[in-house]
This record gives C-alpha cells, structure tokens and sequence, in this order.
C-alpha cells in the first residue's frame, strides 16, 4: 500500500478499539515471568554449551601473544576462540568498531576471546586463565581537551546572518554546558543462543530490536546469505537503541557454534556490557542566543562535540536547534571527535535527548535575561515552519497547547519567580519546565495477516521491546478486520516474517502499525475477492457487502486466508515537517545544606498525534521521563582519562533512578491527530518523554537555589560551596 | 569463580581451626559481597566453610547493660529489633541506609564489618591495586582517574579506597567492641578502631584478624541514651552508597559524639573532634578530617562532611 | 539459621568440588548435583528451568532474580545453591501462573506496572514482600518513628521497592499497582 497524501477522514477516526485503553495481551505471560526472552529458550536448541567472553584491558593497541592453553584444558571446556585465532570480521556499516578478531584493539573491553564450555561455572572461570600481552598505544580519551583545540567548526548548516544578528541583539545569552555519556542499562543483558553447528545455515534466539538490519549485519559479518539466517527475537528485555545493532554477544555464540558443532549461548556480563557495547557520548555544547527587547529570538547558534571512534558519527545535539523555535539567523554545527572511548552510537532520542538537556536551559536563562515568564518566551517564539525552510510547514504542531495545559495542569502561574526564594525547613523548593520536541520518521514496514475458522494471526518482524507492539498491532488488526482483541494472536519478532520498521527512533508504533493496516487491507481484499463482491465492511465479526452478511469464521470455509502488504511511505512527507511535541513541568527539593535534590512532581503533556493506547503510550512517556531524571541527576559513565575507559562500569557504578528517586508522576496527551504521518493518524511517543525532561530539572534547581548548573548529571559536589545552609 | 570444595561446620571455634588447618580457607555467611568478589576472581577460596549453622544468630543482653550481637544476626533483624530500635536508634538508622531489603535479609553483622571496598578499580581485575595485588600499584591514583567516591583521609599513597559500611560507622559511634574466637579457641574482643587497619604501605591488610580468625559477635555497650541520628548522602536517593554519611549521638548535656562513612578506609572517628561538638560543625571538621588529602574531584566531601553536621544540628 | 536438619547436612570432610543437596522450590523437592559454584539463580533458571527469576546484573544490583527464601526476599544471584540445603524457596513460578494469577500479578497488569517485562517477576516477589514487612512492623530508611506502627506511604513503598531496578521506568504504575493489593488486602481483613 503506498502513502501518498495525507489520511482523510477514515476508519481510525471511528474507532472501537484504536485509541482505547487496552492493557497489554503479553501481560499475563510477563507478570508470571513465563515470557520467553533469549537466554531462557530452553526448548529450542538441544544442550546448548555456554560462551564466557574476555575482554580488552587496555583501550587501544596491539595484542602481542595470547596464551589459551591453560583455558583450552581446564575443566569443561570444549573450545577456546581468541582474537589472534580468527581474521577481524568485516564490519557491518552499523558498526564502528570491529566485534570480534584479529590484533587490534580499539577500545576498552573490545571482546578479545570466547570461552566455550559445559557450564557458565566453568567457561568464566577459564576465562581468567587466557595469557594476553600487549603493545600499548596512547589514545585520545578527554572531550574537554579536544573542545579546547577545536578551532574550526563543520557548520552542519548556516542560515540568514548569525554575526550580524548577534552584533545587532538587544540580548544575547553565551554559555558552554556539558553533558555526560550514558549506558542504555537495559536489565536484560545482550543474550543470544546460536545454532550455526554445520557452518552454513545460522538461527540466532537473540535479544535485537531490529531483526531484518540484524541478518544484514550478520550476513556481511560472516560472510553469508542473508537467506541462510533466521532471527528470533521475540521477548525483549529492554533495548534503548543498545540492541538496535550485531553485538558481540550473538557473534561470539556464532562462532562458538561453528567451532563446535553444538548450539551455544552467550550472555553479555553485566559489568562487561558498559565498556563492551555501546552507549550514548557525552557531549560539549556552546550555545548563544540573540534576541529583541520584545522577546523574539533573532538568532540561535549552537556548537557541539561528542566522541566517537574513527567512522562514527557521535551524538549530534544540535539538530533540535534548527528547527524548534522561531528565528530568522541560526547556526548549528557538530564536530564528532575521533577518540578511543567505546563504541558511542544511538540511545534512546539520540541527539534530541542531549540537545535538549541544553538548549532548555538556555531558553530558562535567555527568559530570565529578558525578564519574561519562560512558558510565554517560548510560546512567543513558537513557530508552524521550519524556521530554516519557511516553505516547509509542520503537519500538525501544538507546542503552544501543550506549554498552556501544562502551565494550567501543574499550577505554573502560582509559582515563586524568585531564585532561591522558597524554603520549607532545610529543603529549599523549586519549579522549572522544559519544551520537549522530537521528530517523528517513518520506516516502510510489512506484515502477514492470515485468517483461520475467525482466528486472526497478525506475523511481523516488528519487536515489542517493552514498547507495548504486540497490543497495539492487536488493536490495529482487530479494529480494521472488525474483530475483538480476543480474536487477534500477534506474533513478533521472527525473520521469518515480513520485514517491519524495527523500533528505534521512535518510528516502531506509528510505522508497524501501518504496516499491519496495510496487510489487513490486503486481506480484505483476498476475502472479497473470496465472495464474489466488490467491497465489503468488516464489523463485528461479519463481513458485509449490500445485504449480504457473512461470518469472518465462515468465509475460507476451513481454509487459510493470507493477506500481506507493506506500508510504503511516500515522498510527499519530505516537503513537511512531521515531530512530536511536549512540555515538561518539575517541581524539587533542594538540600539548602547538602545539596541532595529530590524531585517532588512531574508533569508532561504531549503531542504526539493519534494515542494508539493511552495505556502503553503513558508507560512510554513515563518511561522517559524517569530516564530524563536519571540523566539530570545521577546518571554518568565516568571517563578515566588516563586509561581511556568507564570504570564505573556496573549498575552499583553507573546510578540509573531508582523507585525512591521518582515523585508522582502526570501525563496528559492533546487530542491530536496527525493524517501525515500514517493511515491512523499516529506518530512516535517513545522518545518524546526523555526530550527536554532533564532541562526541567535543572531549571527547577535554579528556580529552587538561584545557582545555575550547566554540566550534566547535575550532582551536589557542583553547587555545595554555593548552597545557603542555615 | 575458581573452583572450591565447600563444607558446613556448626561450631565457630572449629569453623575456625579448620579455617586454619585447609589452605585457602574463607568463611562465607550471607555471601552478598564474598559471591560478587568470586565471580571477579578479586577473592578466590579454595575451600568454603559455611558458617550459618553456627547459632550466632540472637541477640542477648550482656551483664553490662549492653547487647551481644551474633555475627550472623541479618542486618535486617539487627535493625528491627525491638531492643536496637529503642536504646541504639542510630544503629537500626544506618543498618536501613545500607543497600537494599533483599541484600540486608542476607548480609550477617559479621560480613557487613568484612565488606570490601567499592572502589571502581579494586572491582575491576585488569586494573592495577595495590589492595588486590600488593605491589601492582594503584590505578586511583593515576592523573585522570576516576575519584569521586574515593577516600579523603586515612588513605596512603598506595590506596585511597573508602570502607563502605554504613552500620559500622554507627557502632564506631557506639563504641561496640568486635567479638572474635580464634583457630585455638580463644576468644577477643577489639574496639573498631582497633579492628580495622589503615592502608598504609599494606592495603591488602584490612583488618586485625589473623588466619582463622573468626568474628562471633559485636558487643553493644550499655546504651547512652541522647538524639542519636544517621544521616547518609548520596546522589540516588537510596540503593547506593554514601558520598558521605554522618553518625550522631547528642546527649543532653550538650556532649556527644561524632563518625563519619564514605570518607575513610574505616569508620571515622576521633574523640578531640567530639570534644568540638558544642562548637560546631566547623569546629567538630577541623579535628576530624584534620590532614585531609583528597583528590581535586573528591574534595568536596570536605564540605559536604561539614555540612551534613551542620545539617544535623540545626535548629530547623 | 535452622538446625533441625542437621542429618541432612555435608559430611564435614573436605568435599570435591559439587555437592548434591535438596531443597524445596515452589512447594516441590528437589535434589540437585552441582558445581559448588553455582549460584541459586543458576541453578533455577539453567538446571531447572525455571527461568521466571531473571539475571540482570548477577552482582546483587538490580534485584531482577529476586525471590523469597524461608518467607524472606534475597538476591538469588548472591547465594549459592549448596548452601540451601532443606530451604523452601519460591520463585514468580510458585507466586502465580496464567491461570493462577496472584493479585499482585494481576494488579501489574491492571496498572501497566512493567513494559519490557525483565525486571517484572522481582518486582512482583519485591512488591509481595513489601507489603508483608510493612505489615511485621520491619522499618525503612524513610520511616519517621522507628519503634511505631508503620504507615502505608508512597514514601514506604518506594523506598522498600528501590532494591529492583527498573529501566523502562514503570516505577510510577507500579506504586499503584502495589497500593491496589493494599487496599485489597485491607478490605479483606476488615471483612
């Protein structure tokens, strides 16, 4: 099915079970832990042997002598596979750094060898009897350092005149802030169990959000067929873009297998899976804001760096900056700086997250400067086009909306505008709001209805990684075949069914969904053609044509009817600007001796087009707003500069949020609906929640102490000597 | 995790003589922390004696006024006992500081003074340190290194790693003596600061027990009445360990005393800085953490030691 | 700490390096030959095949694995095996199943307590065990009077919960699922 134009009024715009709360149709088996995630799949392989990996402890050099013997003969152990035994695997474009192979050594814990073994016992513990030695070459580890040499600046893109603008504002706003890199920590580690025993056809149990990339990945990898490999993934413990790519859990468990002849299985150790796989870069980002006495924003420049290994491309956080507020100057550039740190790739809003923990507090000081209220300065400059492209509109854009119901909601007009005015005992008490923006892309995706004796089974190689897929690609097929939710079996998350968008990006709801109307229709069309009838209307388990009425259960009379179709997106999106919106309010407590800061409430209000499942999408929302509370307060993958490595490197180390971290919590949805984005009118929500949440905080420490922090996460030790006391 | 043969043995006194007698010998309790270390290979025995069966669990009165602590009391039936509740509240207050419900109904009052220190680089084998592997050197002590959480005072130029216990700096407060049995029967008992050693040119030595040496008890003296309080900052607001915690028994006639957690490589105590009590916070740090050496990133425990007193004994 | 089944106990000889012990899961015996090392996680979820008590982090700093040993909750990745001989233990697996749901299950599901799924079953045996420590009068680190009666907060929960990572961050819906079987459970008793 292509998508040519903008959806008119259709179906979804009467809908029984789209856009209805629905709880989750994997729920009983996850609250009774018999979901099926990688490494649990005890029924699929036959006595499969365990992997252990061993990592790199050095971050960059040369192995010169690996010594397996001793690991080759202890106890169990079936086979011993190290880096010098095999020639580096080709990379994937997906992945930067090399997963397995060869002499060099680009980062820390850069998977040097596997052990293969009876037991987990007895594969780790002959782990630590592989010798290695190496050369030792420096590396480039410290952000700050390369921010100090940068000079020249690739300007991603310059519109109007940003100097002149500057030279000529009323009020400017000049400031450098820091963010820190992040570990997605999802809490089920990178698991795979291989099967690859004859060397030829490859099946992978695997933990992925992204099956059909995977198999690419795996076919450059190891050099085969894509059609010799078939991936499993359909429980996912979590991903946050850590399990959008081949990672060295699956290519470890591969080789495992082929080495030998048995199926094997590999889990990523927790304290391994930091340094190991990939996480978010930190960043160093300039921003300077130029604006008139009235409010408006004349120019925005913005600057940013990020580390990357050589052929990566970092964390982009200016990328907001284009486009989210109005102004006729602006300038952004991004250097990704060639280091020696792990693999920095995509997390969770990748850019947006980053860029918008900065470019709102920016806004924060800018409002201050102008003596504005910053939910009006930010309304004022609310824009309906792409500020750098004025031709191209937004397709649906309430930004404005979203800061009034928010203000409204969290009581923002009754707030103390005085820095640092507000105390209660030792706690002093702040509030703070942030806009949220996100773009929202579409991937073409495929899917495969067959219908059976009134059982619809939906396949599809979309993954629901705690996203909520399997429900609402539920309700979609149930809605557009006129069944109940009762009638509909989803299956995810298997290569051998057609190729969907994946979930990243925030793209996964709005396209997989699509995909799905898109094969129903196609299905549809199998079943009128069936009866003999021009068209039909599917409703309450009956199709009905004219006068005729025929049960869903009774049309293939025994038989299988399949329908499958992709949704193909189409070129008229790219003359528009399709985002997500949202605002962010925080209210926190502030330690007036200590510094502890715990936040007291939060509120978000979102526009996000069509709410497939205001159930699942508020957990989404949720969800990154806990994250964005992480990334504000605590969470921070430490660099070593001196050895190039994160050595807090575990779940004691690295501090997500935990239960007492996170205050009561609100979200409210507009009633929006966005007919550019999909048939349902639907755009991405996952990531629209950590978007800007991590501003708010900080604004709200502002308002709370009149102490502004501009270096992420935001931790007592940067404002003690500054804080009131008594 | 090395191999290792395993046995249980119901008596302490020859839990401890065949600790002594099998090379490699470790005694394991709750496990919370031994079990982490194995898995990194960082303690690595060749035999385990499990100790659970040994009846060191109960709580008894002493005929000084005070409480007898079975090493292998759960810090969560420590901290909810009727008795520790009431007349030794900054006990009960630290012991549900500490890390999580799950791991206080295992970890045993005698692991809990065993814990090891969380220093990023002693928990990471391919680091160099000089506690793991006397001699190897210290990567904490490299420019660049990551020393947020890491000691202020009492640390050497070979270690500056913190002991992270929260009940052990509320029992330093409470002057508890540790309770020992030794590989011949013989029976000690050591004040905390007695107990713990300090780094030194030897790290690896972290405490006054010799091989075989088994802890049986802690021993509370009678208590000293007074506002007795624990307060624990952290950047989480739980399941984490203290940047800096702070032990406080104020007694009506304006004495008391003071311990502070996060900042040493033992409970910190000294009793010139308690002396300073009715003079301040400012006046109680300038005893304390005189001689202070920390790091350009960890100095802020400085303040924040100060401040959490002060915090403490404000008015408000 | 129970000495009632000494019989049952290792011959205190040093023993090679697995041992065969017996303990009670889910209300059913179970006699096990492992490696000493093997931890009661590893022995649930690769031995048994009970694979509901999940492994996150295997250092006892994510309570994804956590399960009750003689009524009380504990890190399944922090114990050995060995060393529960003649304990009863219960996993997700004995707190419920598709057609047996536990209230505190369904109260998941009813809230959206979890989105991913991993850390679920924990939070779940975490969530039970909350309720029932407030109720034996065990204080927290955030309860105001240590030697009262214990107040049903959100302050209570969280803190009691905080030992169970989650990241997809359903932290909020699981507060209220928790609050349901409270109020379910009070309801209960009155009646």
């Amino acid at each position: 099915m292509d998508f040519n134009q903008s959806a008119d009024e259709n179906l979804f715009d009467h809908a029984r079970i789209i856009g209805k709360p629905h709880t989750r149709v994997d729920g009983a088996l996850k609250v009774t832990g018999t979901a099926p995630y990688a490494y649990e799949r005890h029924n699929v392989a036959e006595n499969p042997l365990v992997g252990y990996p061993l990592g790199s402890s050095i971050a960059k050099g040369r192995i010169t002598r690996m010594d397996a013997t001793a690991a080759r003969s202890a106890e169990g152990v079936a086979a011993v596979i190290t880096a010098l035994d095999i020639d580096e695997l080709p990379r994937a474009d997906s992945n930067v750094a090399k997963l397995f192979g060869g002499e060099w050594v680009e980062h820390y814990h850069q998977a040097i060898a596997v052990v293969i073994a009876d037991t987990l016992e007895q594969a780790r513990a002959a782990t630590r009897l592989i010798e290695v030695e190496y050369e030792e070459i420096p590396g480039e580890f410290d952000l700050d350092d390369a921010w100090k040499r940068l000079q020249d600046r690739d300007v991603v893109s310059h519109v109007g005149d940003v100097d002149a603008a500057f030279d000529s504002a009323e009020f400017t706003l000049d400031e450098t802030y820091h963010t820190a890199s992040h570990s997605h920590a999802m809490m089920e580690p990178h698991a795979t169990i291989a099967d690859w025993c004859d060397g030829k056809n490859m099946t992978l149990w695997t933990s992925n959000q992204m099956i059909e990339w995977t198999r690419q990945a795996l076919a450059t990898t190891f050099e085969l067929d894509a059609d010799n490999i078939r991936l499993e993934s359909p429980y996912i413990g979590g991903g946050f873009g850590g399990k959008l790519w081949l990672r060295a859990d699956a290519v470890l468990a591969a080789l495992g297998s082929r080495e030998t002849g048995r199926p094997v299985k590999v889990a990523l150790p927790r304290p391994f899976i930091f340094n190991n796989a990939t996480h978010r870069s930190g960043t160093v980002q300039r921003l300077r804001i130029a604006a008139n006495k009235d409010g408006r924003i004349t120019a925005f420049d913005h600057s940013a760096i990020s580390h990357t290994l050589p052929g990566g491309s970092g964390e982009d956080a200016v990328n907001q900056t284009r486009c989210f507020y109005a102004g006729e100057n602006r300038r952004v550039a991004h250097h990704a700086i060639d280091m020696n740190l792990p693999e920095s790739a995509d997390m969770r809003a990748p850019g947006e997250a980053t860029g918008l923990a900065v470019l709102e507090i920016a806004m924060d000081e800018m409002a201050e400067k102008l003596g504005m209220d910053p939910v009006e300065f930010r309304i004022l400059n609310d824009t309906q086009v792409n500020p750098e492209e004025p031709s191209k509109r937004y397709s649906d854009r309430h930004f404005v909306e979203c800061l009034q119901k928010g203000a409204e909601t969290f009581g923002w007009a009754a707030r103390n505008t005085t820095p640092g005015g507000k105390r209660e005992g030792q706690w002093l008490i702040g509030q703070g709001m942030a806009g949220a923006y996100r773009g929202s892309p579409t991937l073409d995706s495929g899917a495969r209805v067959r219908l059976s004796e009134g059982r619809l089974i939906v396949e599809t190689d979309m993954t629901d990684i705690g996203t909520g897929s399997y429900t609402i690609i539920a309700q979609t097929a149930a809605e557009t075949m006129g069944l109940e939710m009762r009638d509909v079996d989803v299956r995810l998350g298997n290569s051998a069914y057609p190729s969907a968008s994946g979930s990243g990006g925030q793209m996964g709801a709005a396209s997989s969904t699509a995909g799905v109307y898109a094969a129903c229709v196609a299905l549809q069309g199998e079943i009128t053609k069936r009866l003999g009838v021009e068209s039909a209307r599917f409703e309450n388990g009956q199709v009905v044509s004219g006068d005729k009425s025929v049960a869903l259960r009774d049309v293939a009379q025994g038989e299988e009817l399949v329908g499958e179709d992709s949704l193909h997106f189409g070129d008229f999106k790219d003359e528009l600007e399709i985002g997500t919106f949202g605002a962010h309010f925080v209210e926190v407590a502030v330690n007036a001796y200590t510094g502890e800061t715990r936040l007291r409430r939060m509120l978000s209000v979102c526009d996000a087009g069509r709410i497939l499942n205001p159930i699942t999408a508020r957990s989404q929302v949720l969800g990154g707003m806990t994250m964005s509370i992480g990334a504000a307060l605590t969470e921070s993958l430490n660099v070593d500069t001196a050895r190039g490595f994160f050595p807090n490197h575990d779940l004691a180390g690295y501090e997500i949020a935990v239960h007492a971290d996170i205050p009561d919590m609100e979200v409210i949805f507009l009633d929006t609906q966005d007919g550019a984005s999909t048939p349902l009118k639907a755009k991405g929500v996952g990531e629209l929640g950590i978007c800007g949440g991590a501003a708010a905080v900080a604004n709200a420490m502002y308002n709370a102490t009149g102490i502004r922090l501009r270096d992420y996460p935001l931790t007592l030790d940067r404002m003690l000597d500054r804080l009131p006391g008594a | 995790m090395k191999a290792f043969s395993y046995e249980r043995i119901d008596d302490a006194a020859q839990a401890a003589a065949r600790a002594f007698e099998v090379p490699g010998s470790k005694f394991i309790a709750g496990g919370t922390n031994l079990l982490d270390l194995m898995k990194h290979e960082i303690e690595v025995p060749a035999h385990l004696i499990d100790i659970n069966g040994t009846g060191l669990d109960d709580i008894v009165a002493t005929d000084e006024g005070g409480l007898r602590i079975g090493a292998l009391v759960s810090n969560t039936a420590l901290g909810a006992d009727e008795r520790i509740k009431r007349d030794y509240p900054v006990l009960s207050r630290a012991l549900f500081a500490g890390a999580s419900s799950q791991l206080r109904n295992k970890a045993s009052t005698g692991g809990n003074l065993l814990q090891r220190t969380r220093c990023p680089y002693f928990y990471d084998p391919a680091m160099p340190c000089n506690k793991r592997e006397p001699g190897a050197g210290c990567a904490a002590l490299d420019d660049g290194a990551d020393t947020r959480q890491l000691g202020v005072i009492g640390t050497s130029d070979h270690c500056i790693a913190t002991h992270p216990s929260d009940m052990a700096v509320a029992l330093r407060v409470l002057d508890a003596e540790v309770e020992t049995v030794s590989p011949e029967g013989q029976t000690r008992r050591l004040t905390l600061d007695e107990f713990y050693a300090l780094p030194g040119d030897t790290p690896e030595v972290e405490n006054a027990l010799e091989p075989g040496e088994i802890i049986t008890g802690v021993v509370l003296p009678a208590p000293v009445g007074g506002r007795q309080r624990y307060y624990k900052v952290r950047d989480r607001a739980s399941y984490a360990f203290a940047l800096v915690s702070v032990a406080l028994i104020e007694t009506d006639d304006g004495k008391g005393r003071v311990a502070l957690g996060g900042v040493a490589p033992k409970p910190w105590r000294r009793e010139d800085a308690d002396a300073e009590l009715g003079n301040g916070a400012e006046a109680v740090m300038a005893k304390l953490l005189d001689g202070a050496r920390p790091t350009e990133e960890n100095a802020y425990k400085l303040t924040l030691a100060e401040r959490t007193l002060a915090a403490l004994l404000a008015k408000e | 700490m129970n000495s009632s089944n000494n019989v049952e106990r290792q011959t205190k000889t040093v023993t090679p390096n697995s041992s065969t012990y017996s303990l009670t899961i889910n209300g059913k015996r179970h006699t096990l030959t492992l490696d000493n090392r093997t931890t009661l996680l590893d022995a649930l979820r690769e031995h048994l095949q009970l694979t509901g008590s999940k492994k996150g982090c295997d250092h006892g700093q994510c309570g994804a694995c956590t399960v009750s040993i003689n009524g009380e909750r504990v890190n399944a990745c922090l114990t050995l095996a060995v060393m529960h001989q003649g304990d009863e233990i219960t996993t997700i697996e004995g707190v419920g199943d598709v057609e047996h749901m536990d209230p505190m299950q369904q109260a998941f599901i009813d809230n959206d307590a979890f989105q991913c799924g991993y850390c679920t079953p924990g939070q779940i045996c975490s969530a039970k065990a909350t309720l029932d420590e407030i109720r034996a009068g065990i204080p927290s680190h955030v309860t105001q009077e240590l030697n009262g009666p214990i107040e049903l907060s959100d302050a209570e929960i969280r803190e009691r919960m905080s030992g169970n990572l989650c990241r997809c961050g359903a932290y909020a819906n699981i507060l209220k699922a928790i609050h349901q079987v409270a109020k379910e459970q009070a309801t209960e008793e009155r009646s």
